[in-house]
């Protein structure tokens, strides 16, 4: 039986978690506007360059001088995996699950017998796969001082992967991201960006444009401005996701924090009590032995 | 005729009653005027320049592309307001397209040092000077 001092600490303790796991979820809820926001705004551009990407990648894809960003190096052998995760914990299984299907991809392709890289966005995302896969690591980006995600940092890191293409180090590149549904529910999600993949859109828009200068020369210089484009959409659903994330499991440790300040009050109350009660029975037969 | 300029950031200009569209095209500027033949061009560093029926609208680009169709969307990497484009940002660019250059591949030095060109004629164009 704790001590009613050592009960009050408790209570004291519990409190102030609360007091903080709320501050953290209210600016948890201010960062996710702001994150949707950026969502929000990217979307244009996103929509429009997938668009004129894919009409391009479909009128000139198939035929033999298509860029290798599209058409591949004609192996899967060697398999990079980019894992995009947060640089900060307390966001409930947000970086877990995103590091979770990547080890299963990581598993299966290592199973198949393909080599595998990983690239890691994000310090989390790190040390979980860190003990396991440690020694697949080819490189880190750390984005810790990044207060806003811009287009530059997405844009430094599809550089980054480009130029591991070039040189031949990979064939095929996957991003690993979370999707951001709702504040309750985040979509870990893998997709291909090299070679380049594009969800057939069916909506005939075949106008027939005149291209300047050519429709290859925009095709490469397209593609690379693609994959950039790609990683920073998913690192702007990642941001949303995480603070979703975050801001949902703040608000069940809020909500578990008072569930244990009641179950500790009422501990309290009744130990108090019991001390009054002995207090009492020990003077009512002090009185009575007299 | 409707027009966009939209960077990855956000979405810089929308106008429903453009009158022309001028495009630093890679291969030169181009005007779009409504009813233009459905074109796609990539952009060079330049100005592009919005008429509408109460002016003119002026943004630096730093590249991308445009698609001119119904109406015209041009999907710029980096674009700015020209009153927007301080020295420091300009300098920025010029240093990035330098050190480009200067990492190109042998089969790619022209492009890198046709952007580095471009982009401090860029520069001359709103009032800036490389350094």
């Amino acid at each position: 039986m704790p001590s009613l001092k050592d009960l009050k600490n408790r209570i004291e303790s519990v409190k102030s978690t609360r007091k903080i796991t709320k501050a953290m979820q209210m600016v948890a809820a201010a960062k996710l506007r702001r994150a949707q926001d950026a969502a929000e705004a990217s979307r244009p551009y996103t929509e429009r360059f997938n668009a004129v990407l894919g009409g391009l990648a479909a009128s000139v894809g198939n035929s033999e001088t298509a860029p290798r960003l599209l058409s591949g190096t004609g192996s899967d052998q060697v398999q990079l995996l980019i894992v995009m995760t947060s640089e900060r914990g307390l966001c409930g299984g947000f970086n877990a699950n995103i590091s979770k299907l990547a080890k299963q991809r990581a598993e299966e392709l290592i199973a198949a017998g393909k080599t595998v890289k990983i690239l890691t966005v994000g310090k989390k995302g790190r040390e979980a796969m860190k003990r396991e896969y440690g020694d697949y690591f080819v490189g880190h980006v750390d984005l810790s001082d990044v207060k806003r995600i811009g287009y530059g940092n997405a844009a430094a890191i599809a550089a980054d992967a480009l130029k591991q293409f070039d040189a031949g180090d990979f064939d095929v590149a996957t991003i690993f991201f979370a999707k951001f549904q709702s504040v309750i529910s985040q979509i870990p999600t893998a997709q291909q960006i090299i070679p380049a993949s594009f969800e057939t859109e069916d909506d005939a828009e075949t106008a027939l444009y005149d291209y300047e200068p050519s429709e290859e020369a925009i095709l490469a210089d397209l593609l690379p401005r693609g994959v950039a484009t790609q990683i920073f959409s998913a690192l702007l659903e990642n941001a949303a996701s995480e603070q979703g994330a975050r801001m949902s499991a703040m608000d069940n440790a809020t909500r578990n924090a008072g569930e244990m300040i009641d179950k500790l009050t009422i501990e309290y109350n009744r130990s108090r009590q019991a001390v009054i009660t002995n207090e009492l029975i020990e003077i009512i037969s002090g009185a009575e032995a007299l | 005729m409707q027009v966009e300029l939209v960077s990855p950031e956000r979405r810089l200009a929308s106008y429903d009653d453009a009158k022309a569209v001028r495009i630093p095209g890679a291969d030169g500027d181009m005007t779009a005027m409504a009813d233009h033949a459905p074109t796609i061009t990539s952009l060079r560093p330049g100005v592009l320049t919005i008429e509408t029926a109460s002016g003119e609208e002026s943004y630096a680009v730093t590249g991308g592309f445009a698609e001119i169709g119904a109406g015209v969307s041009v999907l710029a990497e980096r674009a700015l307001p020209v009153s927007e484009v301080s020295q420091e940002t300009f300098d920025g660019w010029v240093a990035e397209a330098t050190e480009a250059q200067t990492n190109a591949p042998d089969d790619a030095i022209e492009s890198a040092a046709k952007l580095v060109a471009d982009m401090v004629a860029l520069g001359g164009e709103i009032g800036l000077n490389a350094k």
